[in-house]
């Protein structure tokens, strides 16, 4: 029974580097009963550009994702960053979008209303607040309420959750030393906690860490939520 | 290239020493911080930063009426107002009175808008001899440093440090026991203060309705500062006014807190003029001076005015997880942590710090922790977009934008460009990259072809 039809932004970075935790999120959505629509001219929210002081390049980007959802009802977003990108920022960029745009957790907890998906993963989790979600969007308990309906996940905090992990787009290769130390220091925080996961709902986040414990050569992974609500 | 920033930066990030001494001693300033604006420790906390930020809005937007009111209520208790542009105006004031009396040595307390325009160096100079009285100024003084944090100037080092440099500067056996140092420091100074000329103080705040300046101190040198000697020069910035005295409350309950983690700190001194008949302390002459140098900028401009904000607590640096790596030094001016790279710019011009609005991965951590809710990311998001950019990466954007909104062209480009990247690892962003962590594998298909392959399957 399909609940309604909602529509999929997957962002650039989920479309390029991480396609897993797309199909994940639509494998999610559509369990908790929804009809998906992922319009194929989607691109990527522009935060690149305003971030790094491109306003009119910004603001063309945002325009081109208005007109490509301007008949969604509801748009999900793998990504606390790009979610906060269209709901803060479209506006110093005077663009006006007609759907509601949720990050993906966000919409599990507060619009579908479904926190258990029957999903298995055995595993040490500990949890990172990425800092768009967290600050802009106000997302704390929803993921971990989400990661502790999953049946066989052990949950760990880490003392710094809600420090930056360094990523920070462009300042990630301009001020490549800070960004990386920023790493580190958060890496610091998970390997005191044990967790062999480190679970987010910003795959740009993830990137910056997975890089980070590659480079250490740590015996952890990083996941999307989605992709641990989708495991079986 | 690498500019002075940079070089600086680097420098920091390479001393594993300093990097220790920089995170414990913000931690400590972190946890302080937490405990005291607890839930449970301070439940009226957002109510009043609220207020605190309405009141500081409406300050600064009927600035000319309170600054003047304020001079009116200085005079009538028989100080003087100095209205000073710049730096040169400020020097030049002290120096003539200085001249006038025949005063040669100043004591100071902590004030970072005297940092701010230099005034030691330039009192110096002129062959004056001022001295910092507060323990951590009076540490940095002697190593002709600048503060390395706007409220702990001595973050920067450990009681061995400062045994290192009483030995080298004040000749004195080398003595790593911190009471044994404040000892040594407060014996010196004491007959500093007891000797000197002029005392020279900031301001934490200018209370308009009562012409009061208010100074807030954990070790009493401000007291001394300012009621020792016989003329009393208070020098503040022009955004320090807050309207009525009645307002102070939500202030000085903010400022301690998020500064140290104390509910209010061990002084608190409200001066309004100098002694009066009957009166046994203070100076016999007040002088107030009135610092523009800039300020006056970036009130006209409506988004970023909120800069002006500050009550210079440091929470913003201690929760900042760049500030953290990077230190005070590595900011080109005497503000540091996120505040200083939202100011600075501002003052100094946009195009003398080009890079530093760009030093910040935009976490929020600092605007979640300011008293007075500063939007410092809007700000330094809004700085980003005026700074001059190069017409390199200015092209890049613009390809970028035109793939963007050309979805056929971005996939094309996207397969290529992605497996491009990943090949070139010497080309300079793939270099910055791996210089600090490893790239994820580039997957065989996008997501887009992925959901193309799973819709022709169902």
């Amino acid at each position: 029974m399909a609940k309604g039809r909602i529509s999929l932004f997957v962002t650039c970075v989920v479309d390029q580097l991480f396609p897993n935790v797309g199909i994940a999120m639509a494998d999610v959505l559509e369990r908790a009963g929804y009809e998906l629509d992922v319009p194929e001219n989607q691109t990527c929210c522009g935060q690149p550009a305003f971030n790094s002081g491109y306003r009119e390049e910004a603001r063309m980007v945002a325009e081109h994702f208005r007109k490509v959802f301007a008949d969604a009802e509801y748009v999900i977003v793998p990504s606390g960053s790009c979610a906060s990108m269209i709901s803060h920022h479209f506006h110093d960029l005077q663009v006006k979008v007609a759907p509601k745009v949720y990050e993906f957790s966000t919409f599990l907890t507060e619009v579908a209303k479904i926190e258990d998906f029957g999903a298995k993963f055995d595993g040490v989790v500990t949890y990172h607040d990425s800092c768009h979600a967290l600050r802009d969007l106000r997302i704390k308990e929803g993921p971990r309420r989400l990661l502790s309906k999953v049946r066989g996940l052990e949950l760990r905090e880490m003392d710094a959750a809600e420090e930056c992990c360094g990523f920070g787009g462009t300042f990630s290769v301009k001020f490549a030393g800070i960004s990386g130390g920023m790493a580190r220091t958060k890496i610091e925080s998970i390997k005191r906690t044990g967790a062999d996961t480190i679970v987010s709902i910003d795959s740009s986040c993830l990137m910056q860490l997975q890089g980070a414990i590659s480079r250490e050569g740590l015996n952890m992974k990083t996941m999307h939520l989605a992709e641990v609500l989708a495991s079986k | 290239m690498i500019d002075a920033f940079e070089k600086k930066i680097g420098e920091t990030l390479a001393d594993p020493a300093l990097q220790l001494k920089i995170y414990t001693n913000t931690a400590t300033l972190v946890d302080k911080r937490k405990t005291a604006v607890s839930e449970e420790a301070f439940p009226e906390y957002q109510e009043l930063r609220t207020k605190a930020n309405a009141l500081k809005r409406h300050a600064i937007e009927h600035l000319d009426l309170y600054l003047e009111q304020f001079e009116a209520n200085v005079i009538a208790h028989g100080g003087k107002v100095i209205w000073c542009r710049d730096a040169t105006e400020v020097s030049d004031f002290v120096l003539n009175l200085a001249k006038e009396r025949q005063a040669k040595l100043i004591v100071k307390s902590k004030s970072m808008t005297t940092e701010e325009i230099d005034l030691n160096e330039r009192l110096e100079h002129h062959g004056l001899e001022p001295v910092e009285t507060d323990l951590g100024e009076y540490i940095i003084q002697l190593r002709h440093e600048r503060p390395y944090h706007i409220v702990a100037p001595a973050l920067h080092l450990t009681r061995h440090d400062v045994a290192d440099v009483f030995t080298e500067k004040l000749g004195i056996p080398h003595d790593t026991v911190i009471e044994n140092q404040t000892m040594t420091a407060r014996g010196l100074l004491r007959e500093k203060f007891l000797a000197a000329d002029i005392g020279i103080s900031g301001a934490n705040f200018l209370v308009a309705d009562s012409g009061a300046v208010v100074l807030v101190e954990n070790e009493g040198n401000a007291r001394l500062t300012t009621t020792a000697p016989k003329i009393h020069i208070a020098v503040a910035g022009i955004e320090k006014i807050i309207p009525r005295a009645q307002d102070l409350g939500v202030f000085l309950k903010l400022l301690g807190r998020s500064a140290t983690g104390q509910p209010l700190t061990v002084y608190t001194s409200f001066l309004s003029g100098p002694k009066r008949t009957g009166e046994i302390d203070g100076p016999e002459e007040f002088y107030l001076v009135l610092l523009d140098n800039g300020r006056t900028k970036l009130i006209a401009d409506e988004a970023k005015r909120q800069s002006l904000y500050c009550i210079r607590c440091g929470a913003c640096l201690n929760i900042c997880p760049v500030y953290r790596k990077i230190g005070g030094h590595s900011f080109p001016w005497a503000y540091s942590g996120p505040i200083g790279a939202i100011i600075s710019p501002q003052f100094l011009g946009i195009d003398h710090t080009p890079k530093l609005p760009f030093a910040s991965s935009l976490c929020g951590a600092c605007a979640d922790v300011c008293p007075v809710k500063i939007d410092i990311p809007q700000v330094l998001l809004d700085l980003r977009a005026e700074v001059s950019k190069s017409p390199l990466e200015h092209r890049a954007f613009r390809i970028f934008a035109w793939m963007m909104t050309h979805p056929a062209i971005y996939r094309l480009s996207a397969k290529i460009g992605l497996k491009l990247f990943f090949l070139a690892k010497l080309a300079p962003p793939a270099k910055a990259w791996l210089s600090q962590r490893d790239l994820p594998n580039p997957p065989e298909k996008s997501f887009t072809d992925l959901w193309k392959l799973r819709a022709k399957k169902s």
